[in-house]
């Protein structure tokens, strides 16, 4: 992150008193994004009479499953004080892998190993010229980017995959209603299998980051990675392992995906490490590292998905929607600091 | 010293150069042949031109992600009006595009100068935004050949001594820009803010103000290009250069603009936007399928990450031992910064 080192820390106020749980809840990023939600779930709800279907509502999670899939490892990159510009074109080399690797007629299974084998592989090619080499993720994550949606345009051309076996449709396509053992409750016939992996990465890097020590040592590492590194905590091996990680997330959104649309074109996924960044932003984690969370994460990805289907609902182009995204990334942004600027100037 | 590394270094990326335009011609007779050559720099002089502005940002240790989707809305804005009120002088056109393309700019400086939001981020809002907007100008239209008068469509390619008059503006921005960056105080400024910050808020430099004004450089190159790319291609449309920012970030690293900020000279970008535009043009010619030319630039970015980061170490190590040393007082510094 060279370009962002010289911005100001703030200046931390010691407060009197410590606030209270609840009213720390009540003043933090995530009541407000919380508070949000609610209100663009309100506000969708009076614009389309569509929208409180639950299948249309089932269906609106795609809009941001796969994506928050990536944020979470995302987030812990960002915390750790890295980016990786490259998981949307890890997306697209790792379909068109499964692509040729379905063309020759492999099985659901191995579709999968490969998928997640790519990008790790991707990952740790990132990993290795970050943390091992010492070079500036963002620089370096722009060139990987290229280079690897470049070799996924080679195999590909202007030509697509498809084809895919049945069996592989069930990550993307299929509902947990499938399987014999899932209650039939009301509403329990629309969750889908991407649900419910969501919320399974959802916990794991919750707990991940929240209550391990591997979690303390990301975000050490964001604060002071000189500090870290003399209190013993491998600094390039964890940020290593964090660019593994965000590989095989991106790994598992191409899987998804890929068995979702059930083809794959050199184009897949474009523009999404732009939204996948903005999502692990807007959840509240701060770009130049140190302090973040995945509830607000999570939060963030619904947000951003209620958005986007409130809008299409509402039939407004995808580019239209790309400046509402924009724009709620610079306003998230903005809106801390000079908020902050506002309160240390009537303070003092 | 450092004088010394960057002319080795561009005489290495010069060699390098001509390498490769051997490689090729041997491969392909016609490749070195002045009328060829010159066509290589006519269809690299918009990289050129975005290159040295997206140098100037990244000399101030930022970053311009916009500057294609800026060129997309201003390209988008002159053909409009040209195609609405054929009778606007093509001068006052060339103009607007500078104006519209330096507003645009001056937005994301704005941000990054007095909100304080980090380059990429505020760019990368931008980029989605600014194209956003070319589509809610035109209505995701086209503005044909048939639609734009033949003036503003025949100036770039006139040609004036065997060089069409983009490739001239190509050489007239070098030539400004390289005069603008070692023989003046914003130029100078621009080396000594992205330098140390430090040290330049010390002297007296504003150094996000110096950020400003390199955004709003890049925006009005941007423009210029907006207006260069519509005419050359004879077409606007809202995804025109698509992806093209990236280019001109590889364009910088390839010719050594150190993307730690304050190293880099002009010679250096334009040689790797120019290392570019031979790969590029080499790839039919030598029978690569043009699908190649996005794996190969992302692995040319790599690598010259990596020759970029041997060079620096080698200076840094001395400097490197006292970081610890050095932190509190930057943070001092800024603090005091901050306060006054």
């Amino acid at each position: 992150m060279s370009m962002l080192t010289l911005e100001k820390q703030p200046i931390r106020h010691i407060p009197d008193k410590l606030s209270t749980p609840m009213g720390r809840f009540f003043g933090s990023w995530e009541a407000l994004l919380a508070a949000v939600a609610i209100a663009i779930f309100i506000a969708n709800s009076f614009a389309s009479p569509h929208f409180l279907d639950p299948w249309n509502l089932s269906d609106a999670t795609y809009n941001f499953t796969e994506k928050a899939m990536i944020a979470f490892a995302m987030t812990l990159l960002i915390i750790s004080g890295e980016i990786d510009l490259s998981v949307a074109a890890i997306i697209a080399l790792a379909s068109t892998a499964m692509g040729a690797a379905a063309q020759a007629g492999f099985q659901a299974p191995a579709l999968v190993g490969i998928g997640l084998g790519v990008g790790l592989l991707c990952g740790a090619f990132n990993g290795f010229l970050v943390a091992r080499i010492g070079l500036p993720s963002i620089v370096v994550t722009i060139g990987t980017m290229s280079l690897f949606r470049g070799i996924a345009q080679i195999v590909l051309g202007d030509r697509a995959y498809g084809g895919y076996p049945t069996s592989f449709a069930w990550f993307g396509q299929g509902y947990m209603s499938d399987f014999s053992w899932w209650p039939a409750l009301p509403g329990f016939e629309v969750v889908t299998v991407e649900m419910v992996a969501f919320v399974i990465f959802a916990l794991i890097f919750g707990i991940l980051l929240h209550w391990t020590a591997f979690g303390r040592w990301v975000y050490a590492i964001g604060n002071n990675a000189f500090a870290a590194q003399f209190s013993g905590i491998p600094v390039q091996r964890t940020k290593f392992a964090l660019f593994l990680l965000t590989g095989v997330m991106s790994g598992v959104a191409a899987i998804c995906l890929t068995s979702r649309l059930g083809s794959t074109r050199h184009t897949i996924a474009a523009g999404w490490e732009l939204e996948v960044v903005t999502m692990a932003v807007l959840g509240g984690v701060s770009i130049l590292g140190g302090s973040g969370t995945i509830p607000g994460v999570v939060l963030a990805a619904i947000v951003m998905g209620l958005v986007t289907f409130g809008l299409g609902l509402l039939n407004v182009p995808g580019i239209v929607m790309s400046i509402f995204i924009g724009l709620l990334l610079i306003l998230v942004i903005a809106l801390p600091i000079v908020v902050r600027r506002i309160r240390s100037k009537a303070a003092a | 010293m450092m004088s010394r590394i960057l002319t080795y270094r561009e005489l290495l990326l010069a060699a390098i150069i001509i390498v490769l335009i051997a490689v090729f011609a041997y491969r392909a007779p016609g490749f070195a042949s002045p009328e060829s050559l010159a066509n290589i720099f006519n269809d690299t002089a918009i990289l050129i031109i975005l290159a040295l502005g997206q140098m100037a940002v990244i000399l101030t240790r930022s970053i311009d992600l916009s500057v294609a989707a800026n060129l997309s809305f201003t390209g988008m804005a002159v053909a409009m009006m040209n195609a609405a009120y054929p009778g606007i002088p093509l001068p006052v056109l060339i103009l607007c595009a500078l104006a519209i393309g330096a507003a645009l700019g001056a937005i994301n400086g704005f941000m990054v100068w007095k909100i304080g939001i980090p380059a990429i981020v505020a760019t990368l809002g931008t980029l989605t935004v600014y194209r956003g907007m070319a589509f809610v100008l035109s209505g995701g239209a086209w503005v044909n050949q048939t639609q734009m008068t033949p003036i503003f469509l025949d100036a770039p390619r006139t040609s004036v001594l065997g060089l069409p008059v983009l490739g001239w503006t190509a050489i007239l921005v070098i030539a400004l820009i390289a005069v603008t960056f070692t023989r003046t105080v914003f130029g100078r400024t621009l080396y000594a803010a992205g330098g140390n910050p430090t040290a330049a808020l010390y002297a007296g430099i504003n150094v996000g103000r110096t950020r400003f004004f390199a955004f709003m450089l890049s925006g009005a190159l941007a423009g210029l290009c907006g207006y260069l790319w519509v005419s050359r291609y004879a077409v606007a449309y809202v995804d025109i250069a698509a992806g093209f920012e990236l280019d001109t970030v590889a364009a910088c690293v390839i010719g050594g603009i150190s993307t730690l900020g304050g190293i880099g000279s002009v010679g250096g970008a334009v040689l790797g936007a120019l290392f570019l535009g031979v790969i590029k043009n080499a790839l039919p010619v030598i029978n690569i399928s043009p699908f190649w030319q996005m794996a190969i630039s992302g692995l040319v970015i790599i690598i010259a990450v990596l020759f970029n980061a041997r060079q620096e170490r080698r200076k840094g190590r001395l400097i490197l031992r006292d970081a610890a040393k050095q932190r509190p007082s930057l943070v001092n510094a800024q603090a005091g910064g901050a306060a006054a």
